[in-house]
């Protein structure tokens, strides 16, 4: 079934943006990442103006997000207090980022940099969770305690000391902020929620339980997302609600089925199978990159329009 | 002497000879939310007030979107990876173009007539804006040809053209789904010997309609509602799934 959207002036197939709406809501509930990472550049692929992929996108992972945080909240699984205090960076960082993104837009090359950045975060963060996950699961396969984390670093010696107790933490309120700071920028720079960078940061810098990260990385995301789509709806009118319907449509109820699985599943082996995942986006876009395209040439506004 | 010159006069000027007179299916084009395309079927008569005159009628319809300025830019291999390095705009490329000809386009329009009335894909884009490192803009706008050609927004129907006694023609030209709004200017031409004897123009007007006219005046005019429209629907939509699973599960 054909459908045309108002504001991407593109007629596409509904079932197929119901699809890929549930497909990328599975991997949303199952690792707390919005799950933009993926579906900005699918939109790309079939054919909805870059602009508007990015836009909507920022709307749909609301309603996903919403719909993932609700069911962490019914199982008491965020930390809202560490999620304001991520929040108010994120909030930021959005800000900047977007003063960011319209300084590389006048520069042009703006494309490539975002693809750059995707390239460099997720092969990094891949590359980390992958080896650190595969490590876990050997020392729990051998039977091995796994040992705890580092527990004293250059973070706990930092002033403004909060008590986390969702997350068990009583940690400085500085590294959050800066977590949330950056997650923002990037956020806003690259068109994602940001959770894919955010979920690691949680459990690797702030030593949060995995259980929680994904709760509380969701309930940042609705925000940081809902100002982003409001950014985006105000100032370069590019966000398509029709197409954000479709894919919420089958982004919630993905959303729904891919919590109930991430519960089911060990945190080690949800944390490989997130790192596998963001090393294939991560491969690809670098192939992209290095191998000489097919169609050398591509057709685009003329900036200022 | 003065009929002789008379007469060389109405050779020299057949315009007034002949005439197109024409129909279309359909002035107008609404895009609703299920539109897929439409097939425009274009029609029309010769009139002619002196007998046929000599050489072969030739048709050409084009159908022409509202044209806009766009960038087209050239990747070039830099530092290892492919990055956009040339960039050329072109002044005035129509979001649509396609041109329905009677026989093969060299046989019934002449290099000048096509020039002049920029009825071929090549003659009807203008390439400006090139900068001056870059020396073959031609390229550029052979790119856009091509991509627009393989995406079907650039149509070229040789032989699509159906003409009868020399009177009647007819055409059916696809617009395709990813349409723009805006008037989709129609020019008829009539040629013999490779010249253009008469032409027509009208325009054909692409509008949305319903939920989606509403929706794109919602977004240009009131785009802080629109926002949190979009927002609230988003939350709806999540708590009500959120909701529903519950209850499934209960």
């Amino acid at each position: 079934m054909q459908i045309y959207l108002p504001i991407a002036e593109v007629s596409v197939n509904a079932f197929l943006l119901l699809g890929l709406g549930g497909m990328v809501g599975i991997l949303s509930g199952m690792f707390g990442v919005g799950g933009g990472f993926l579906m900005t550049p699918l939109l790309f692929f079939i054919g909805i103006p870059p602009a508007v992929a990015v836009a909507t996108e920022a709307n749909q992972i609301v309603a996903s997000s919403f719909s993932g945080v609700l069911a962490h909240l019914r199982r008491k699984t965020v930390d809202l207090k560490m999620g304001v205090v991520l929040l108010i960076g994120g909030l930021i960082g959005a800000a900047l980022g977007v003063l960011i993104f319209n300084y590389l837009k006048s520069l042009g090359q703006v494309d490539l940099l975002v693809r750059l950045c995707y390239v460099v975060f997720l092969g990094v963060i891949g590359g980390l969770m992958f080896i650190e996950s595969l490590n876990a699961i050997r020392k729990t396969a051998k039977g091995t305690a796994i040992p705890k984390r580092k527990k004293h670093g250059l973070i706990h010696k930092l002033p403004f000391k909060m008590r986390f107790r969702v997350s068990g933490l009583y940690i400085s309120v500085i590294p959050p902020l800066l977590v949330g700071l950056v997650v923002g920028i990037l956020a806003a720079i690259m068109g994602v929620g940001g959770g894919f960078i955010m979920v690691p940061a949680m459990i690797y810098l702030l030593g949060m339980p995995t259980k929680v990260v994904v709760g509380t990385s969701l309930f940042q995301i609705i925000f940081v997302t809902a100002f982003t789509t409001m950014l985006h709806a105000t100032t370069n009118y590019t966000v398509d609600v029709v197409l954000a319907v479709l894919l919420l449509v089958g982004g919630v109820i993905g959303a729904q089925i891919g919590t109930r699985i991430g519960v089911r599943m060990k945190a080690e082996q949800l944390r490989i199978l997130l790192a596998i995942m963001v090393l294939a986006v991560c491969g690809k876009l670098a192939f992209d990159l290095l191998v000489m395209p097919s169609e050398l040439f591509s057709i685009g506004a003329v900036e200022g329009h | 002497m003065i009929r002789w010159f008379a007469f060389f006069v109405l050779l020299a000027f057949p315009t007034w000879a002949e005439e197109v007179v024409l129909g279309l299916s359909q002035d107008e084009v609404a895009i609703t939310t299920s539109f897929d395309g439409s097939e425009i079927l274009i029609f029309g008569a010769v009139k002619r007030e002196a007998p046929i005159p000599e050489g072969e009628l030739g048709v050409i319809v084009t159908i022409s979107g509202p044209p806009e300025p766009v960038t087209v830019r050239r990747k070039e291999r830099r530092f290892g990876i492919w990055i956009n390095a040339d960039a050329v705009e072109i002044d005035g490329a129509p979001s649509y173009y396609a041109v329905a000809t009677s026989a093969p386009m060299d046989e019934v329009l002449g290099i000048r007539d096509n020039l002049q009335h920029k009825v071929s894909i090549p003659s009807m884009l203008n390439s400006v804006g090139a900068p001056e490192t870059v020396l073959d803009a031609s390229t550029f706008v052979a790119a856009l040809i091509r991509i627009n050609t393989n995406a079907g927004t650039y149509q070229v129907l040789e032989d699509q053209v159906v003409v009868d006694q020399d009177t009647l023609f007819r055409t059916r030209i696809r617009l395709p789904a990813a349409l723009t709004e805006g008037v989709y200017e129609t020019r008829i031409f009539l040629t013999r010997e490779g010249q253009v004897v008469s032409s027509y123009e009208t325009a054909i007007d692409v509008r949305k309609v319903g939920l989606e006219r509403w929706l794109f005046a919602l977004s240009r005019e009131n785009p802080f509602w629109y926002g949190i429209m979009s927002l609230a629907i988003a939350i709806i939509a999540g708590w009500g799934a959120s909701a529903a699973f519950s209850l499934l599960r209960n």
